[in-house]
């Protein structure tokens, strides 16, 4: 960031804001909805690791692609998925994204290149390196994005995409979103070696590690592997560790933690260090409260919408399942 | 909706081996459509029933892809690519290497329009030979697993077990928008048949009369076919007149045909080569009584893995005896 201007960076870092705060608010209306009854199934939570989908998106075009998580409402709206359309599915409502048949696990936004929030683990990954190789046979310049938690790298799809990537020379940036839990269990419990990283690099992958924290950070690195990607020299890692300060899903209170440590990760908030930033560079308070107003008012008048859209009927349930050989 | 047309242009016919009409089929499919390439384990050299043999040096390496062994990326690969705008044919060497890929197949790929409420089609052909092969290959390398497929929602379901249908069903496969499964007749490669010359789509959905009849209907598919044939070829020379149905098409089956058939014979048999207990037999024979109050005989093999030992081989393998066994008992 040395050479960037002081007016850049400030319009950077509020471009930034914007995308992370529409993502806390996002979640913050999304844990209330499921706290009132409203949203009926399981939503996991991505508060405290915002930064990774606003640094990473941000490198990114409309007509590239992405493959996410189940954690994967941070992707989609830095990706530029409609929110009132991805509210409206947690509510499993006609209008959401998926019609109300996905939930939260699987909203998708075709139309912005969003290939799907994903209920396994690692599953994204082939699905984003698929992607890269579609793109190339039919001569598009796009790429894929694929992001994944620190529990995949312990999963074959691992292994086998991104040796594919390499081997094929495929234009995919992996990103391994690491905040510090696979599901319950501390991912450095379960992960041998020295780490997500190392392990791209055995691979011959190029592999940057960044705070996942620090959004100006994880756009430049980003950016580095991108401008690599675009030019043709095969796939980027990305590891960008990070904390989920939320528990695995909304219903878990997360015991296997104490809240000291939660409170000192608090401390690493990356909305809070970024606006902390944005002050020192001189902008107004207001500003930075009228983003947050700006997006809090979005998410009610979404929260609103998905109230009142329609439930689906019974049979919906029979719809869209194949297009040869209809349901019986 | 594209693949669910009947086409027969041709005049002509050739004959060639069940590898030989898949590749043609294939090669066709390739040449009219730029954005259907295949993707699998050893294509450049042909693939390992020589399905793919010289459509490396036709189509190049982007289009004809020599994979990792890598079967969960080699399917997922064939789901993102068919998201993104191309017609992957999927190549998973045998059915029983499928199952290293079974969460792409049946949590990501069946369910995708579905799940994300109807977003776009997924036009991916997964190759699956099934059942016993040449050459002993014991329980990793035989299986025959429909009833799994067919009991999955989202899933197309092809076994067809003629060079005819094979062409003609790689094709409408290759145009079919929704994922098909299409579990070829492994053992049946090399064996010989006529197929039509260019232009040829056996439509889905749609059962075959393999042989016509008026005491008894087989309804059968896959590689039992052949030999469901020599069994109700034995059950004429004993005097009984077998229709044999080739269902080939087993998501949508072709309820009216067989039916229709059974309404006519008032006897039933259905026989697979698949483990009979849970096997795809049990929900056609369960249709038939359903529909037509008739009991229904089902041939299966036993619900043993398949053994190495030729014998042992044997003692799960469906023979025309025991086909022509519950021919003569059903009633």
């Amino acid at each position: 960031m040395g050479e960037m201007k002081a007016a850049d960076r400030v319009t950077l870092g509020l471009a930034f804001l914007r995308t992370m705060v529409r993502i806390r608010e996002f979640e913050m209306h999304a844990r209330i909805g499921y706290d009132r009854g409203e949203i009926p199934g399981v939503v996991h939570l991505s508060i405290g690791q915002e930064a990774v989908p606003a640094g990473v998106c941000a490198n990114l075009r409309r007509d590239d692609y992405v493959a996410s998580t189940h954690r994967g409402h941070g992707h989609c709206i830095a990706k530029g998925a409609d929110v009132t359309a991805m509210m409206a599915e947690l509510f499993g409502k006609t209008t959401g994204t998926c019609k109300g048949k996905g939930g939260s696990m699987h909203i998708a936004d075709f139309s912005v290149g969003m290939l799907g929030a994903n209920g396994v683990v690692g599953g994204g990954i082939g699905i984003a390196v698929g992607a890269a190789q579609a793109a190339r046979l039919l001569h598009k310049d796009a790429i894929s994005a694929c992001f994944f938690g620190d529990g995949a790298v312990n999963r074959g799809p691992f292994l086998e995409g991104l040796n594919w990537a390499a081997v094929f020379n495929l234009p995919v940036l992996f990103i391994c979103e690491d905040n510090t839990f696979s599901a319950f269990t501390r991912a450095s419990d379960t992960t041998a070696g020295k780490g997500p990283t190392a392990r791209a690099e055995a691979i011959g992958v190029r592999a940057l590690s960044v705070d996942g924290n620090n959004v100006f950070a994880v756009y430049e690195a980003a950016r580095e592997l991108v401008e690599g990607i675009r030019a043709g020299h095969g796939p980027g890692f990305l590891h960008a560790p990070t904390y989920r300060l939320d528990g695995h899903t909304v219903f878990d209170k997360a015991p296997y933690r104490s809240n000291e440590e939660v409170e000192y990760h608090r401390g690493d908030d990356p909305v809070a260090l970024l606006e902390s930033r944005l002050h020192a560079w001189g902008v107004d308070g207001t500003q930075l409260d009228a983003i947050h107003i700006e997006a809090r008012e979005e998410m009610v008048r979404a929260m609103e919408a998905a109230r009142k859209a329609p439930s689906p009927s019974e049979a919906d349930a029979f719809a869209d399942v194949q297009l040869i050989g209809a349901p019986r | 909706m594209t693949g669910n047309v009947e086409t027969a242009r041709a005049e002509a016919t050739t004959t060639c081996t069940i590898a030989e009409a898949a590749r043609e089929a294939l090669a066709e499919e390739m040449r009219r459509d730029p954005t259907v390439w295949a993707l699998g384990e050893d294509l450049a050299a042909g693939g390992i029933f020589g399905a793919y043999k010289g459509l490396a040096q036709e189509f190049g390496s982007e289009r004809i892809v020599s994979t990792p062994i890598s079967e969960s990326m080699i399917m997922n690969v064939g789901f993102g690519a068919a998201l993104a705008g191309t017609r992957p044919v999927v190549e998973m060497r045998i059915l029983d290497f499928a199952l290293c890929a079974w969460d792409e197949l049946i949590n990501q790929i069946a369910k995708a329009r579905y799940m994300f409420g109807g977003q776009g089609n997924v036009p991916v052909v997964i190759r699956m030979p099934q059942g016993i092969g040449r050459g002993h290959q014991a329980a990793q390398h035989s299986q025959s697993l429909e009833a799994w497929l067919v009991h999955t929602p989202g899933l197309v379901v092809l076994a067809p077990a003629t060079a005819a249908d094979e062409k003609g069903m790689l094709k409408s496969a290759i145009r079919c928008d929704d994922p098909v499964a299409m579990l070829e007749p492994k053992a049946l490669f090399p064996t010989t048949g006529e197929v039509p010359a260019g232009e040829h789509l056996t439509p889905i959905g749609v059962a075959r009369i393999a042989r016509e009849g008026s005491d008894v209907t087989l309804v059968t598919w896959s590689t039992l076919l052949p030999t469901a044939l020599v069994a109700a070829e034995k059950a004429h020379e004993a005097g009984i007149s077998v229709e044999v149905i080739d269902l080939r098409s087993l998501w949508p089956w072709d309820r009216e045909a067989v039916m229709r058939s059974v309404a006519k014979t008032k006897r039933a048999v259905v026989a697979h080569e698949a483990v009979a207990v849970g096997g795809f037999g049990a929900e056609i024979a369960a249709s038939i009584s359903e529909e037509l109050g008739l009991r229904v005989t089902r041939v299966g093999a036993p619900r043993i893995p398949v053994a190495y030992a030729p014998i042992l081989e044997n003692t799960y393998r469906v023979s025309a005896e025991r086909i022509l066994a519950a021919i003569e008992r059903s009633a």
